[in-house]
């Protein structure tokens, strides 16, 4: 095994832009290491393995040129598979879409294009996002890099086990619920969900539209930050898009002290429901902060209480009419045109054959909720308390600089544990979906190993809109600091 | 059909309509992505990953379209929304790129407008008012032709081709209040609307207009009731009434037909019903008992339309005249009585004479040349005068002609006659049917000898000067001629002949 690929992506564009090794050589290893392992792991959906040699190839002419196109320029990266890249099959982990080869660069995929990024190929993921285990793919469940029996989070766990199982140094991932920030604390990896907004979703196949963002998935803060400057700003292709400067993420992840920094604790996000080992290590993390010379408090959101039934309102809502598009008319799988069904039977058919069983719930629940006469009371109702949620964070944030809490209640379970619990799968999730229901921003980095299961543990910073910076200047200093203690980078302890 | 006499029904009932017009904006892109709006382009070429609806893609409004639309509310006397938002409607067709159509739904952009539509009725002109009660925007779906069944519509049919060039092409929706107490002058004041909503939205320059293509389609909403205090009776919501004659037509039609079914004590059903040009008559289509719950929601993929008090303010300075004032104002110039004035209305000449004079024609002979032979061809056609293949250019070329004494006035009509029968140019007419003036002095004196020799009495009766006698004889040269004289140059040989003056 290459030593090439445990380095942070940061260390391979120096090696790259200083000429010591090229991209080339970089995407080689990381290839290698894809077909050595990803036959156990299945982080990837489809390898592009040709074109991202020819890519590397052009990123080292350009700087054997004197063109480095960007800080992370020749460094390979792994792409969920609901982000559309022109030519490349894109399924969304989905039946329904096997064989769509888009005809368009997503917005994301142009600013990686342009920066000399190298894609390597499409993640695994629940179907349409729709998961927090990746079981929910209609192509196989991805495994945890840490314990193969394992689930590696979701929906994009492929993206964060690719990062955990040295297949990648960089990802993309999207984050309706917590889709980057859950599989980032399974897999001991960082992850940031950036402010609604910020990254533009033109391309992006959306589950919720009002929920959804793309966002950095590393091994390192600095990783992220990188990767987050060179995929935010606005775009006019995407009316959501913020129209106004990205903030300095990249400087913010080279602070050093917190001294003085207030957080807050979310009294809601904790206690029961969280794994004994989570707590520990969080309240660790709490109490180094405090060492640190960072002022933590206590701060309540009573509203969060109904995020969760809030969010598995909206999202349904607006993922039944996200996903009427796909009815085999024009993309796609085409089932029953045989001459002898009807338009409306082949719709049926099609989207029967081609959904899988969770897609096939939220679609009902949200068709439901949207009926009339039930509007008010369940689409309706939802959205006051997304306004109740938004409203506690500009409280808590009129206290503190940032609010933090445990990622995920527990470490990774394993695959087949709550397949078919829906609801113990959606309580994965709910400590990461009040920042999706208000809009503004999180990441999560790892903190350690619970000590029942060593397996890893992350914790959740949440800033205000369009305050990702702080994300950064507190998550450098944790991960610092943690990795003073333990003496080593978090991710070496996976094993190989 | 069992319908009643028009007449009889309105004896019995009262009816109530509601208009919802849907104009295709005439901006150069769709409403949510760069496309091209052009009508009639090779089918799925003017399309991308936006208005396919491709996976991941995603629209953007068009500020030119809420711009259109904002100005039509003002013209509509509408407020106008200072926040609002699109919806989605969601339902499945396949004309539909993404099974859901990017509407309005409560929160229109304008609304609470109003427009006075004068209608010339058997007991003269009356106006009306026609209120509004929203103009919002969305966009237009893809067109669906089926092939291979008997109706052309989706049952029965084969399979389908499926055109997306229209899909996202900018609509507004104008839906009005009902519209009561209009008596038997229902059917009238559903065209007079429609017809001065058209003026309007041309005058704004906003829409084609274009009936025909679709630019400008109607559905016609009509319900009766007892009389005009009772509640109103069920509805029946006939789509894509495309053409003024059809609304009159379409609105007459439901009158005597609800009017038969509610007297044989039968119950109106609501229902969409299809419009049948060729026999006049509205056929059942979808009963909206099994209609589908559409469930709107915000859509939250577009960010909300907050026009600025301002900007509204500066586009209410960009509203063409009030077609009202400027009616008064032109009858004033022309100088003529309100019969003439309701005559060129009525007849929907009134741009088509306007647009003749700016082009250097006198108001007299416009009038003349729109409401005569034009006016009568157009009424056989079935069509309206606008839609004739003959501009205010060619009435302008032919004028000058007359001014030049190369055409009188019956080779005019035969050149104009021409020009409708898609014949050519004015040149090439006027050559091919050999319409020149004999303008041969000894021809038409030849001419003259022949009919003086033929009536001797008539030299007797001008030489006494009783010089209107000439009539005859021009009127004979001119028959010799095949109409091909100049009338005012055979009078001058006539009297230089005999050596009388008209003096």
């Amino acid at each position: 095994m290459s030593e090439l690929i445990r380095k942070t992506a940061v260390e391979l564009a120096q090696l790259i832009a200083s000429g010591e090794v090229s991209s080339e050589e970089v995407t080689r290893v990381h290839l290698e290491r894809i077909r050595e392992v990803d036959g156990d792991v299945h982080a990837f959906l489809y390898v592009d393995d040709s074109n991202a040699l020819e890519a590397a190839r052009q990123v080292d002419k350009n700087i054997q040129a004197g063109n480095l196109q960007s800080p992370l320029a020749g460094v390979p990266l792994a792409l969920k598979d609901v982000l559309t890249m022109k030519d490349v099959p894109t399924t969304c982990g989905s039946k329904i879409l096997e064989g769509w080869k888009p005809q368009y660069d997503s917005t994301v995929v142009t600013h990686l294009r342009n920066a000399g990024v190298i894609i390597l190929g499409k993640t695994n993921m629940d179907e349409f996002a729709m998961g927090s285990s990746t079981e929910y793919s209609a192509y196989g469940p991805t495994r945890n890099p840490w314990d193969l029996t394992r689930i590696p989070g979701g929906s994009g766990g492929g993206s964060a086990a690719s990062l955990a199982a040295f297949e990648a140094p960089l990802a993309i991932g999207t984050d309706t619920g917590g889709s980057i920030r859950q599989p980032a604390a399974v897999t001991g990896t960082v992850g940031v969900k950036p402010t609604y907004g910020g990254v533009s979703r033109y391309g992006l196949v959306a589950l919720a539209s009002s929920l959804d963002q793309a966002g950095p998935c590393t091994r390192s803060v600095m990783d992220a930050a990188l990767l987050h400057q060179l995929i935010a700003g606005y775009d006019p292709m995407d009316s959501t898009s913020i129209n106004s400067p990205v903030p300095d993420v990249v400087a913010a992840a080279k602070n050093q002290s917190i001294k003085g920094m207030k957080i807050g604790l979310v009294k809601q996000l904790g206690g029961e429901g969280y794994q004994a080992g989570v707590r520990e290590r969080f309240d660790e993390v709490v109490a180094l902060l405090g060492s640190l010379g960072a002022e933590v408090i206590e701060i309540s959101c009573p509203s969060f209480e109904y995020a969760l039934a809030a969010y598995y309102l909206i999202l349904p809502s607006e993922c039944s009419s996200n996903l009427a598009k796909f009815d085999g008319m024009r993309y796609g799988l085409r089932v029953g045109d045989d001459g002898k069904h009807s338009v409306e039977e082949v719709m049926s058919l099609s989207r029967a054959a081609g959904f899988g069983p969770e897609v096939k719930r939220r679609i009902m629940l949200g068709t439901f909720a949207l009926s009339s006469g039930y509007y008010d009371a369940y689409y309706g109702s939802a959205q006051k308390v997304r306004t109740l949620i938004a409203k506690d964070f500009t409280d808590a944030f009129s206290h503190v600089d940032v609010l933090i809490s445990p990622t995920a209640p527990t470490t990774a379970f394993k695959i087949g544990d709550k397949v078919d619990d829906p609801l113990a799968m959606y309580l994965n999730d709910v400590a990461t979906i009040p920042v999706n229901l208000a809009g503004n921003c999180a990441m999560s980095i790892p903190i350690g190993l619970a000590k029942e299961d060593n397996l890893p543990v992350g914790l959740q910073i949440m800033a205000p809109v369009m305050a990702d910076d702080r994300l950064y200047f507190l998550g450098a200093v944790i991960e610092a600091a943690l990795e003073a203690q333990w003496g080593h980078r978090f991710i070496e302890k996976v094993p190989s | 059909m069992n319908v009643m006499d028009f007449d009889d029904a309105l004896e019995q009932f009262d009816p109530v309509m509601g208009l919802e017009v849907h104009v295709e904006l005439s901006t150069l892109s769709k409403m949510f992505c760069g496309c091209k709006t052009d009508f009639g382009g090779h089918p799925n070429t003017h399309v991308c990953p936006v208005c396919l609806g491709l996976p991941g893609a995603l629209p953007v409004v068009n500020e030119k379209a809420v711009e259109s639309a904002i100005r039509i509310g003002l013209a509509l006397n509408c407020e106008i929304a200072s926040w609002c938002r699109f919806a989605r409607k969601n339902y499945f067709y396949p004309d539909m790129p993404k099974n859901f159509q990017t509407s309005q739904y409560d929160e229109p952009l304008c609304f609470n407008g109003y427009l006075d539509v004068d209608v010339v009725t058997d007991d003269g002109v009356k106006t009306f008012r026609i209120e509004i009660e929203r103009a919002h925007m969305e966009e237009d779906t893809g067109k669906a032709t089926h092939q291979g069944g008997q109706t052309g519509r989706i049952h029965g049919a084969d399979y389908s081709l499926l055109d997306y060039n229209r899909a996202g092409i900018p609509l507004i929706e104008i839906v009005t209040k009902p519209i009561t107490n209009t008596g038997k002058d229902a059917p009238l004041v559903a065209k007079a609307y429609v017809s001065a909503l058209r003026d309007l939205l041309r005058a704004l320059d906003v829409s084609d207009v274009r009936m025909e293509q679709g630019s400008l389609r109607c559905d016609v909403n009509l319900s009766l009731r007892k009389d005009e205090t009772s509640e109103f009776g069920t509805r029946s919501e006939t789509k894509n009434v495309n053409s003024l004659r059809s609304i009159e037509r379409a609105v007459r039609y439901e009158i005597s037909r609800q009017a038969a079914m509610l007297s044989g004590g039968q119950k109106i059903i609501q229902e969409t019903r299809h419009w049948h040009e060729d026999t006049g008559e509205t056929t059942s289509g979808r009963s909206k008992e099994e209609a589908e719950d559409y469930r709107y929601f915000p859509e939250p993929d577009l960010v909300p339309i907050a026009p600025s008090r301002q900007w509204v303010e500066d586009l209410r300075q960009t509203l063409p005249e009030n077609p009202a004032l400027r009616r008064t104002r032109l009858q004033s110039e022309w100088g003529i009585s309100d019969h003439d004035m309701n005559s060129v209305i009525s007849a929907g000449a009134l741009d088509l004479v306007v647009l003749t004079i700016a082009v250097g024609v006198s108001h007299t002979a416009a009038r003349k040349w729109w409401l005569g032979e034009l006016s009568r061809t157009a009424n056989e056609r079935g069509i309206e005068l606008g839609e004739l293949p003959i501009t205010p250019q060619h009435l302008a070329e032919i004028e000058v002609l007359i001014a030049a004494g190369t055409l009188n006035d019956k080779l005019a009509r035969s050149v104009i006659d021409g020009i409708i029968n898609a014949e050519g140019s004015v040149e090439a007419i006027i050559q091919n049917r050999n319409l020149t003036l004999v303008s041969d002095d000894s021809a038409l004196l030849k001419a003259i000898d022949e009919a003086l020799a033929a009536s001797p009495d008539v030299v007797e009766k001008i030489q006494q000067g009783k010089l209107q006698a000439a009539g005859a004889i021009v009127g004979a040269v001119m028959k010799a001629t095949g109409g091909q004289a100049d009338a005012a140059k055979v009078k001058e040989l006539l009297f230089q002949k005999l050596g009388v003056s008209e003096a």
